[in-house]
């Protein structure tokens, strides 16, 4: 497959979105294993919800 | 009546955190396998008899700038629901959607100017539609600024919701500017009255990746949505700790004299 005399501007287009769209999934795994780990933190601490559930229990 | 007894079911957010928590999965393969499809006929598409193979970038591009305005409009609608219906999840899924979709628009403005300077020998035109795209990204930047920087998020999504509204006016200049201005940027040749001028060896490919990218920014924001909810436990939970250990320093100090000084 010939991209011509343009293939640096195709490549670096998709290039550039598989970086970005990579970079916000790393980012949203990595919030979602923060925020659970702070969850567990805290509770760990002593302090719970009101309803006695663990805050860290998403199912 | 279905749908009601779903919005209000999916307002509580423990109910909601389940529902992702078994729909992701599923989603994020769905996403994945249709980015493939939809890869693989791009590769596969033939050159345009005058831009080439750099048509290729139409296919990333334009779903991109889709969601750049669609994200924008998804938010509106939460900021109505936490303006009039006061939805506990609407201002959650503004909040979400506001980076990815800043992400987006980042993504059809970098393809465009990519895409522009070998088809019209420019990466950048201080047209209608460039223009107007430049400005949904800043307000992308100035909607995640304010959420960061308003620390109770019930005053920071009031404040959020308005400017959302107010910055939807953007959605339809954005649409139409190339029918209301003579702009570099061509006009709509997918989603217009008579039909799509598109050869279907363009179309087909470009639909598929469309969805592809409707899919990804629907799991993304799921996930994301999901974190929100996570944070503000956490938040909370922190405020219970604090409250308990102010309390229990204070009672530790023991009774004080009224207006010692």
């Amino acid at each position: 497959m010939s991209l011509g005399p343009y293939t640096s501007f195709i490549v670096t287009s998709y290039a550039l979105v598989a970086a970005v769209v990579l970079w916000l999934i790393v980012w949203i795994i990595a919030d979602y294993r923060r925020q659970q780990a702070r969850l567990k933190e805290i509770e760990a601490s002593g302090v719970t919800r009101r309803s006695g559930r663990s805050a860290a229990d998403i199912r | 009546m279905k749908l009601t007894e779903t919005l209000t079911d999916l307002a509580n957010p423990t109910r909601f955190l389940a529902l992702t928590a078994r729909i992701l999965p599923w989603l994020a393969a769905m996403t994945a396998i249709l980015l493939a499809i939809g890869l693989y006929q791009s590769a596969m598409a033939p050159d345009d008899y005058q831009q080439g193979a750099t048509v290729k970038i139409m296919f990333i591009h334009v779903p991109n700038a889709w969601l750049s305005m669609f994200v924008w409009s998804v938010m509106s609608v939460a900021a109505l629901g936490t303006l009039v219906w006061r939805h506990p999840l609407a201002d959650v899924a503004a909040k979400a959607a506001a980076p990815i979709g800043a992400a987006f628009t980042f993504l059809a403005l970098v393809t465009g100017s990519l895409w522009g300077r070998p088809m019209w020998g420019t990466y950048w035109e201080w047209d209608a539609r460039l223009t107007s795209v430049l400005i949904l990204f800043l307000m992308y930047l100035g909607l995640m600024a304010l959420w960061r920087a308003v620390e109770d998020p019930s005053r920071a999504a009031r404040a959020a919701a308005v400017l959302t509204l107010v910055g939807a006016i953007n959605i339809p200049i954005i649409k139409f500017s190339v029918d209301w201005w003579n702009t570099l940027h061509q006009p709509a040749s997918v989603i217009r009255m008579g039909g799509s001028t598109l050869d279907k060896a363009f179309l087909w490919p470009l639909l598929v990746m469309a969805i592809a990218f409707s899919l990804l920014f629907v799991t993304l924001h799921l996930a994301a949505m999901r974190n929100e909810i996570l944070r503000r436990r956490v938040r909370n939970l922190q405020m219970m700790q604090a409250s308990r250990v102010a309390f229990t320093s204070e009672a530790g100090a023991g009774p004080k004299e009224i207006g010692a000084a």
